[in-house]
């Protein structure tokens, strides 16, 4: 409060020189009829702002869309003998699939399998048509960010749920959120507005993979007798200090370097 | 309460706080980053499956085979394919950008027909039924008519089954005018067929010989396959070998060779003969060749037993170091020094044909060339010039001929070629065009146009524009809106060269026998057919014998039936070739009336049985010293595409400030001569020559003699898109041909030719 206050004050006093006029009251304190008008015209203004940029912005920002075809992820691994690589799976030349085409569902979806009113939808809509499925993809990151699936699945072992959560879990398709500016879907950013996370995969921003990244690369380069609190003091400090930097040479494993260019092509 | 000034300002400062304090500035700041990547114009590569598609690239005569990655069913990278004989995984500008031609704005995408009048840009789409229709009642009523021979066709090639089917069609129906666009294979074959006595084309194995002395061959200019000599070039220089350029200007492959020998343009084939002469007084020939393999050497005597001037009398008397010095401006040393190096080198090799090679050039040049192969015996030798046999899987049946159609035959070819005025010579283009424009001996009712586009490649732009015109019908089956093709009545556009099957045979200067295929990469963008399907169809509508020469259902089936067990070859590797070949030996080698190389060619049927023997006779450039007192030059560069297609927008964006900028074009003129005209760096000039006249720009360099101006080829387009379109100047239209008197085919080099201010 003491940066208002002296902000009050000093914009009073700016105020009452430029106009040259006596000041109103001799004191001047907040106590004062005056500034108690001014405090209060800062307070709706902050709390005004606080409200617009907390609740109202994220409701303009984002608009709610429904998968095209509510999907049941939980079904379909429990039927799949490979888990989620039984559709998301790697090609022959070690590129990542992503979102199956049309053609891989029709392989069991020729025809209504069940009695759920959105297989009957999709078989209707999509495969009797050949048209693919306009799915909105949730993990979608602009085109000049590079991503190799191969290198942290396939070589790192990453599991999915580290990046995409338990999505192989869920029953139905959640909402949606598209960024009206971007197109990109909310989860890039993380549902919580203030880019806090409490699991890996509340957010996929750059810094995530960063942080990820400077933690494996001294993983990769430490005996493993450095305990984790001596690591990551390592970092804050290689962070604060980057030309001193001893852990880690880089944040990609591979090339051992921070450039842009090696997620940014 | 009262709501002053104060007020509403603690009400901002308030709300400044609040707003740094909520997510809104941050996230919109991250947003817009992102915002602005994505706005429409920049490139998003599609993401899927990828696949990669081994075809061959027919941009131009070199053959080389691509692969082409492809993202789900779009084509978005070419790379040379690895492993192909004739590239191995390298690949030129124009190869790699030819993207842009498949997905480019000048495609043709529908049948078309002229409604404007010609060249001005009016078309009405047509289908595909009409269009074929359209020219079948053309090509009926012509027949009917008994005008048969006056259908003729350009193609940008003889060889393979597209080519072969137009030709055959044009035999079917009755007309003997099949022409190829020009260029020194036709003077290369011939100087095999006259100092060998084969049918061949020449093959040189750049890759093994140790020494190549090139007489203004653009080695690293585009010259025979571009891609396969940059890297023989470059597998010169890492085995030791050397190369010395005769270039009258500093080209890049001067720049880049061991040794450059600057000389008067012109006059190449007089220092060819004055090396010969100083091999032959030093005695630093191959005897064994010479004497056992060769005929016409020494001094002989002729069926009537006059004694006859072998080739050792003709360069000993005539084309001294001396001599030779005064014509060519290379000093007599060089002469003496080069003749030497050439004689000892282990595996020398003598090249010509100026640029890229798409002037065929002198003949009598060409013969003092390669007679300075036969000096040094490396005719069919490894690191050599061999003869490569014609590609000879293409067996059909004879065609049998209707009365008229051989009525039509009978009628003789328009521009003389094959005929008692210039018996060995195969096609004449540019004689076809002066004589469809005095109609003697006879007019073109109509013409089909494939693979070429004459009105910008033949030099003297005009004259084949005043023969377009005078032909009623024009049909172009091309699949770029090219310059030609605008001036065509009817369009029947063929897929483009990543959509389509297409064998491609023996790439020019290849040295063994290959055949690659292009094949459909992505399915057709539009709405194109396939040429050959295309000509089977005009054929079964004719009917009667014509359609009875095309006995295949489809373009497909004929290259299956015609290609055999081959076709599966070609399929899995995407080449065939034939790895063992070798040419003959010397004692096989030679098919002449001599059964030996001739250095006189005695087996002239032309009138007065001369005998034809290498010699320098200068090809005067056209004009007069008068009112041209300089000699304008074109040269070549492979970031200019002169073929039958044009640069790629990517292509033009490399050529350097000092050859195009904005839409001028620059000549390279020596500083003494511009001292002279009082000219001065980047200053617009007029220059004007015997056949036309163009506003350029002067850029000053010493890579051009006095006297000299140097115009670089494959500018001034009028077609095609806005990154080629008005760009520089056409060097055709500036420039006409002289016509060989040995061969008919165009020999000039360059055309004198005035700068001025402008």
């Amino acid at each position: 409060m003491n940066d208002s206050e002296d902000l009050t004050t000093a914009a009073s006093e700016g105020a009452a020189e430029d106009e040259g006029e006596a000041p109103v009251s001799k004191g001047n304190t907040l106590l004062d009829g005056a500034g108690g008008t001014i405090l209060m015209f800062f307070i709706f203004g902050f709390v005004a702002s606080l409200v617009v940029g907390w609740v109202i912005f994220p409701k303009l920002l984002y608009s709610k869309k429904k998968q095209p075809i509510d999907f049941n992820h939980a079904l379909h691994v429990e039927l799949s003998e490979e888990g989620c690589v039984s559709c998301h799976y790697f090609r022959a030349d070690g590129s990542f699939s992503g979102v199956p085409k049309l053609a891989e569902c029709i392989e069991c979806h020729e025809e209504v399998n069940g009695s759920d009113p959105e297989e009957e939808k999709f078989v209707a809509q999509y495969v009797a048509t050949e048209t693919e499925v306009p799915w909105l993809i949730y993990s979608k990151q602009p085109p000049c960010v590079f991503f190799s699936h191969a290198a942290h699945v396939t070589m790192g072992k990453m599991d999915c749920v580290a990046c995409h959560g338990h999505i192989g879990e869920s029953t139905e398709s959640r909402v949606y959120e598209a960024n009206r500016l971007t197109g990109y879907s909310r989860d890039i950013w993380g549902k919580n507005m203030a880019g806090l996370k409490k699991n890996s995969w509340d957010r996929m921003k750059m810094n995530d993979c960063a942080g990820c990244h400077a933690t494996r690369a001294a993983f990769g380069t430490e005996t493993g007798a450095q305990g984790s609190i001596t690591r990551q003091l390592k970092e804050a400090a290689g962070v604060v200090f980057p030309s001193a930097r001893t852990v880690d040479k880089g944040s990609s494993v591979q090339t051992q370097k921070d450039a842009c260019f090696v997620c940014h092509k | 309460m009262k709501i002053d000034r104060r007020s509403f300002l603690s009400f901002v400062v308030g709300g400044a706080a609040g707003t740094a304090l909520s997510p809104l500035p941050w996230k919109m700041t991250d947003d817009l980053a992102i915002w602005s990547q994505n706005w429409p114009w920049t490139p998003d590569p599609p993401n899927g499956e990828v696949a990669f598609v081994n075809s061959a690239c027919t941009l131009c005569p070199g053959g080389c085979g691509i692969t082409v990655r492809k993202i789900e069913d779009r084509a978005v990278k070419i790379e040379g394919m690895k492993g192909h004989p004739v590239n191995d995984g390298g690949i030129c500008i124009l190869g790699l950008s030819g993207l842009q031609m498949l997905y480019g704005p000048t495609r043709v995408q529908t049948p078309l027909k002229r409604v404007g009048s010609r060249g001005e840009g009016k078309w009405q789409k047509i289908s595909w039924d009409k269009a074929i229709s359209e020219v079948l009642a053309k090509l009926t009523d012509l027949r009917k008519a008994g005008k048969a021979h006056t259908v003729s066709a350009i193609s940008g090639s003889d060889r393979g089954t597209v080519a072969n089917l137009l030709d055959r069609f044009l035999n079917a129906y009755g007309s003997p005018n099949f022409i190829r666009t020009p260029s020194i294979r036709d003077t290369y074959e011939l100087t095999l067929h006259m100092m060998q006595g084969v049918q061949a084309s020449a093959g040189f194995d750049v890759e093994n010989a140790s020494l190549i002395l090139s007489f203004g061959s653009g080695i690293i200019e585009g010259w025979g396959s571009p891609v396969r000599m940059f890297k023989a070039n470059s597998r010169l220089k890492k085995t030791g070998g050397k190369v010395i350029q005769v270039d009258s200007r500093l080209s890049k492959t001067a720049a880049k060779s061991d040794k450059w020998v600057p000389i008067k343009p012109g006059t190449e084939a007089a220092l060819a003969l004055g090396i010969a002469h100083v091999i032959i007084k030093e005695s630093r020939y191959n005897k064994d060749f010479v004497k056992n393999y060769a005929f016409g050497f020494n001094d002989w005597a002729d069926s009537s037993g006059n004694l006859q001037k072998g080739f050792k009398t003709l360069v000993i008397e005539s084309y001294s170091p001396k001599k030779v010095a005064e014509i060519t401006g290379v000093d007599k040393a060089v002469i003496e020094a080069l003749a030497r190096t050439f004689a000892l080198a282990s595996k020398p090799l003598a090249i010509c044909g100026r640029g890229q090679g798409k002037t065929p050039g002198s003949i009598s040049e060409f013969m003092a060339v390669h007679a300075l192969n036969a000096l040094v015996g490396n005719i069919n030798k490894q690191g050599g010039i061999w003869a490569v046999p014609e590609p000879d899987y293409i067996d059909w049946p004879r065609v049998e001929m209707d009365a008229m159609a051989s009525a039509g035959i009978q009628k003789g070819r328009l521009d003389s070629a094959a005929s008692d005025r210039y018996p060995d010579t195969q096609y004449l283009l540019n004689r076809f065009v002066e004589n469809i424009r005095s109609g003697k001996p006879y007019g073109i009712e109509a013409l089909f146009i494939d693979g070429a586009n004459p009105l910008y490649t033949l030099p003297d732009t005009k004259e084949t524009k005043a023969a377009l015109e005078k032909i009623p019908f024009i049909v172009s089956f091309a699949s770029y809106m090219d310059e030609t093709t605008e001036n065509a009545d009817l369009i029947l556009p063929n897929h483009a060269y990543l959509e389509r099957y297409e064998d491609v045979p023996q790439p020019g200067g290849f040295q063994k026998p290959i055949i690659s295929l292009t094949r459909p990469v992505v399915s057709p963008q539009f709405d194109t057919r396939h040429l050959g399907d295309v000509i089977l169809l005009l054929a079964k509508g004719l009917g009667g014998t014509v359609s009875k020469a095309f006995p295949w259902n489809s373009y497909e089936d004929c290259l299956e039936a015609t290609l055999g067990d081959s076709l599966d070859v070609l399929l899995k590797k995407g080449y065939w070739t034939d790895d063992r070949f070798t040419p003959p030996g010397w004692k096989k080698a030679f098919d002449t009336k001599s059964s030996k190389f001739e250095f006189a060619v005695q087996n002239q049927n032309d009138a007065g049985n001369k005998t034809l023997m290498p010699g320098f006779e200068f090809v005067k450039p056209e004009g007069d010293a008068g009112s041209f007192p300089l000699i304008l030059v074109p040269y070549d560069s492979m970031r200019l595409a002169n073929g039958f297609v044009g640069d790629t927008p990517f292509m033009i964006k490399t050529v350097e400030d000092t050859v195009l900028k904005g839409n001028d074009c620059f000549v390279e003129i020596n500083p003494k001569t511009a001292r002279e005209i009082r000219l001065s760096e980047g200053k617009p000039a007029r220059l004007e020559t015997p056949k036309g006249s163009a506003t350029v720009r002067v850029h000053l360099s010493e890579s051009v003699g006095p006297g000299m101006i140097a115009l670089p080829r494959g500018l001034g387009h009028t077609a095609y898109d806005d990154y080629l379109a008005g760009k520089g100047v056409n060097t055709n239209d500036l420039i006409g041909p002289v016509p060989d008197p040995i061969t008919g085919l165009d020999a000039a080099w360059g055309i004198r030719a005035k700068l001025s201010k402008a």
